[in-house]
């Protein structure tokens, strides 16, 4: 019951957000937030579909904007067609003729990378990815080369009568596809496919001694997981016209899994919070700083380490101190944490900036400017504050560290007394 | 009609041949029991039944039918099923759902992505009835891994039976269990196999020759001794290979 309210609030947040940054004055919605909030809804769907390979299914797999990419390209060739009257399909319903390409296209490769599991699964999965890059660029006529290919999503064929002529249009069938595409992808969980890719994940040998062939649990549960890609990358085409490489390359393969991943890929709703947040820190950091894909990587290397369960799997961890009501016991210790954090964060954004800006920044005539005062990089003041910041901040923490895992084992195991 | 039945198979990893022509007959509802000395190759015939490895020779018939060139998931289909000596269990699925998959090819849900499991309302009342037949009621939401030792044992034996198969190979069900253990996983192994061919490796010769129809020693990968009980236990080369030696 608390499930469906949560749910419920997200949507209607999602639904409302924009209007709270609405310019009333000038009539206008504000771009930046509606193309970071589009974007997020793409990435939600593509971090989730990621996930029933990843975390439901126990597939390490390199190529999945693949799919998302070939949902994208086939957008653009369905809208054109659709522009000059030769394709009477509603805008509503792209995405899934994406989804149906991407499912297509998954069915292929699955075909050949699913006979295998774990590594050499893996390897294939690389293999297709640098396949379709090569494609990409050699066979202009669908991909456009270099450029991509462009359209316009104004095809008036809407059975809402929309013509989409603003974000906020399109914002909204990205959320409509997002509920959707999420929706489903949660009830395969519950279907014995979904359930026997869970079981081949944990031990895919017994699978096979009760009735199961694991490759074909694996090769249905790929081209579907492709299906959704595909809607994914339908929604991306909608959205920005063009298509190119970004779409389908192998960086975005890699997001995918670091979305899923620093979410949390144990519970079905953690890669949502992963897409959310790498998509703000793209959109959000990366307009503050060039270095924003070293805060990602930073981020991804100390959630591996510390926190291999994800934000997702924080949160649940949680779940028994909150139910024996001891939750508040805890903000205390938290606070303390904070404070070090703060200081070792602050430390380090500052030598990453600093160098950035010794590089790059001042080529590009950029200046580094903290509170109003400009920083001179080459002045030797704010690296030691880094250096020292980051240093006196990291080992506090690390003696903070300590006493909150005391206070944390003596809350949780006190629960089980 | 038999059963299972073994036609002289071999079977060799690399230049060592750790099956040496092994001839077995197991009649339909017959409780088989096989014994030997450890590395006498007990676990490997059930690989090679079961179909996990490919035989190097021979042939292996079930209820008639040829099985040994099929991969496991088709001979566990044609109705013959096997639990692991090691522990083979789903660790991060609940006891319930481990049962619950071990029900779903034989209900014919196949890899249907579009039935949703609480809604299959004769499947989950199979497997509660079954969390009920192994004692494990009280367990059904706790994760698989997260059992004690005997409890994941009565876990792989209700997920071997699940399926309903008509022939039931188990690897030594009570390998490492207390006295008590034993007696409990031997009434529930007697109670969920009832009616169906048991072929079963047991060290514990109590147990044995409690059970058994039919005894098979098999040492260094060859049968010495096939029989009932008694005349097993009268067979002088058995005694000399090992009885003797236990006993001794
Ligand atoms: N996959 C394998 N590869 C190589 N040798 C194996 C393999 N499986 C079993 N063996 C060997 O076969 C012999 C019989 O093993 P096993 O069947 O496990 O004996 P047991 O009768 O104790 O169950 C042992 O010597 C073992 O080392
Ligand atoms: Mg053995």
């Amino acid at each position: 019951m608390r499930a469906w309210w949560l749910i419920l609030l997200v949507i209607v947040v999602a639904l409302a957000l924009p209007w709270g940054f609405y310019d009333w004055a000038h009539h206008r919605h504000a771009g930046f937030l509606i193309s970071m909030l589009s974007q997020m809804g793409m990435m939600v769907i593509l971090a989730l579909s990621y996930n029933m390979l990843l975390g439901q299914a126990g597939l390490f797999s390199l190529c999945h904007a693949t799919f998302f990419g070939i949902g994208g390209y086939a957008t653009v060739h369905f809208l054109n067609a659709a522009g000059a009257g030769e394709l009477p399909v509603p805008m509503e319903f792209m995405p899934l003729l994406a989804g149906l390409c991407g499912l297509a296209l998954a069915i292929l490769f699955g075909a050949m990378a699913t006979k295998q599991r774990t590594t050499a699964f893996a390897m294939i999965t690389l293999g297709i990815g640098e396949l379709m890059a090569t494609a990409a660029l050699m066979f202009q006529h669908f991909f456009g080369g270099e450029g991509g290919v462009t359209t316009d999503r104004m095809i008036n064929n809407s059975i809402f009568g929309l013509n989409y002529a603003h974000g906020i249009e399109v914002y909204y069938l990205i959320v409509a596809w997002t509920v959707i595409a999420t929706g489903l992808m949660y009830f395969l969980t519950l279907t014995p496919l979904g359930r026997m890719a869970n079981a081949t994940r944990d031990n895919f040998e017994r699978a096979q001694f009760i009735g199961y062939d694991p490759r074909s649990v694996r090769f249905l549960q790929f081209a579907l997981a492709g299906f959704f890609a595909g809607i994914g990358g339908g929604l991306y085409a909608i959205t920005y016209e063009i298509v190119t490489f970004d779409a389908l390359g192998a960086p975005l393969s890699a997001n995918a899994l670091l979305m899923a991943y620093i979410g949390g890929s144990g519970v079905f709703g953690g890669p949502i919070l992963g897409a959310v947040l790498i998509t703000l820190l793209q959109s959000g950091v990366s307009l503050l700083s060039n270095s924003w894909l070293v805060y990602v990587g930073v981020l991804f290397i100390g959630m591996v380490i510390f926190a291999p369960s994800g934000l997702a799997g924080i949160i649940q961890a949680h779940g028994p101190i909150q139910r024996s009501g001891r939750l508040g016991q805890l903000a205390v210790p938290y606070l303390r944490l904070l404070v070090p954090s703060m200081a070792a964060v602050f430390g380090f954004v500052g030598l990453v900036e600093l160098l950035s800006f010794l590089t790059i920044g001042e080529a590009q005539g950029k200046k580094l400017v903290l509170f109003g005062n400009p920083i001179h990089a080459a002045s030797a003041l704010p690296w030691v504050i880094s250096a020292v910041a980051l240093l006196a901040g990291g080992i506090w923490l690390r003696w903070e560290a300590t006493g909150f895992r005391r206070i944390w084992t003596s809350l949780s195991s006190g629960q089980q007394a | 009609m038999t059963s299972l039945s073994l036609r002289d198979v071999r079977k060799s990893f690399g230049p060592t041949e750790i099956i040496r022509g092994v001839t077995l007959d197991v009649a339909p509802g017959e409780r088989h029991c096989i014994i030997g000395p450890n590395g006498a190759g007990k676990t490997t015939c059930f690989n090679l039944i079961s179909g996990r490895f490919p035989i190097t020779s021979g042939e292996i018939l079930l209820n008639g039918h040829r099985i040994d060139q099929l991969p496991p998931h088709r001979i566990n289909r044609m109705g013959l099923s096997r639990s692991f000596q090691i522990t083979s269990i789903f660790h991060r699925l609940s006891v319930f759902e481990n049962l619950r998959c071990a029900l779903l090819w034989s209900m014919g849900y196949r890899y249907s992505f579009w039935s949703p499991l609480w809604r299959q309302k004769a499947l989950n009342e199979r497997a509660d009835a079954l969390l009920e037949d192994l004692n494990l009621t009280s367990r059904r939401d706790v994760l698989a891994g997260l059992l004690s030792y005997a409890e994941q044992r009565a876990l792989e034996i209700g997920m071997t039976i699940a399926g309903g198969a008509s022939v039931i190979l188990l690897d030594e069900p009570t390998a490492g269990m207390s006295n008590t253990e034993t007696d409990y996983a031997m009434a529930l192994i007697r109670r969920v196999t009832e009616g169906k061919t048991l072929l079963m490796v047991e060290h514990d010769m109590k147990v044995v020759f409690d059970l058994a129809d039919v005894i098979t020693v098999l040492v260094y990968g060859q049968v010495i001794a096939s029989g009932p009980p008694a005349a097993v236990r009268a067979s002088r080369a058995v005694q000399e290979a090992y009885l003797g030696a236990l006993e001794g």
